[in-house]
């Protein structure tokens, strides 16, 4: 009978058996299908500025709610992480020897994401908080 | 007893060594994909400008989105450096987008007529879009407009 070394967590990896960047590599494909999704839309709302205020306007106040703001909220982290992925992405194709510090180039990167988006998240929501009191105001009568 | 064979140093598949996998995706080696490659690089670096710029410009001050209607998209046109900022995200975005998205197509549909088929919606959809963009960003006149101000 053969003896098998009992397997230890570090074996297994974590979901699947991936690489140093496979949860970035994810993120980044998420965030680049996201972010083309919303653009196909938005090309079409800003074109309805050659059909007049009327249809523009009717058209981009459906952005006038709250859960859309989170969804925008969403779209400018998407946007965000996928360019400044994107830059670290070229850094190390065009500088290969950084490989030898890709965890100290991610952890930056990550850092900058971060750095950016407290205050931006925080900006945005309080919009949202915003809009949700002034929706209550006109619910409310 | 059976002993076990020495752990490679080199990390081998089907007796080739591997590339290192921290390296994004492989460099092509030549041809359309090269360059498709380094477009994807280059309109990178300045999409970072573009598209950031344009989202914290659009959506973070005097109270985000709520204060973009007609008019104030109207009074932005009026200067031609937004009109020229607009038209190349526009077209680096949707050229940058749709080969991402060709790029994803030929990752995970094996087919070859539905990876054609596939791509070739994106293709027509990106161009219509490119050319819808192009003609109101460059013949917006707000003077066919009475309420602008």
């Amino acid at each position: 009978m053969a003896i098998r070394a009992r397997k230890s967590k570090d074996d297994y990896g974590s979901i699947y058996k991936g690489h140093e960047g496979q949860w970035s590599w994810m993120l980044h494909r998420i965030t680049g299908v996201a972010v083309i999704l919303f653009l196909f839309a938005h090309i079409v709302d800003t074109s309805l500025m050659g059909w007049g205020p009327e249809a523009y306007n009717r058209v981009t106040a459906a952005y006038e709610n709250p859960i859309i703001r989170l969804l925008e909220l969403g779209l400018v982290a998407a946007v965000l992480y996928h360019g400044l992925n994107g830059l670290k992405i070229t850094l190390i194709d065009f500088f290969p020897r950084l490989v030898k510090n890709i965890t100290t180039v991610s952890f930056i990167f990550t850092g900058l994401f971060i750095a950016v988006m407290i205050p931006v998240a925080w900006i945005m929501l309080v919009q949202t908080w915003d809009l949700l009191q002034l929706d209550q105001v006109t619910v409310g009568g | 007893m059976t002993t076990t064979a020495p752990r490679p140093t080199v990390p081998t598949t089907h007796g080739q060594p591997q590339r290192d996998h921290r390296i994004g995706r492989e460099r092509p080696l030549g041809g359309f994909e090269l360059w498709m490659w380094l477009f994807m690089r280059i309109s990178g670096i300045v999409l970072v400008l573009l598209a950031i710029g344009h989202v914290l410009i659009m959506h973070l001050p005097a109270g985000g989105v709520s204060r973009i209607d007609f008019n104030f998209v109207a009074v932005r046109w009026d200067n031609p450096a937004w009109r020229v900022w607009d038209w190349m995200l526009l077209s680096l975005a949707l050229v940058h987008g749709i080969n991402g998205l060709r790029n994803i197509t030929l990752d995970y549909v094996r087919r070859a007529g539905l990876r054609f088929a596939i791509n070739m919606i994106f293709y027509t959809l990106g161009f219509a879009l490119f050319v819808l963009g192009t003609v109101v960003v460059f013949t917006f006149d707000p003077s066919s407009w009475p309420t602008v101000s």
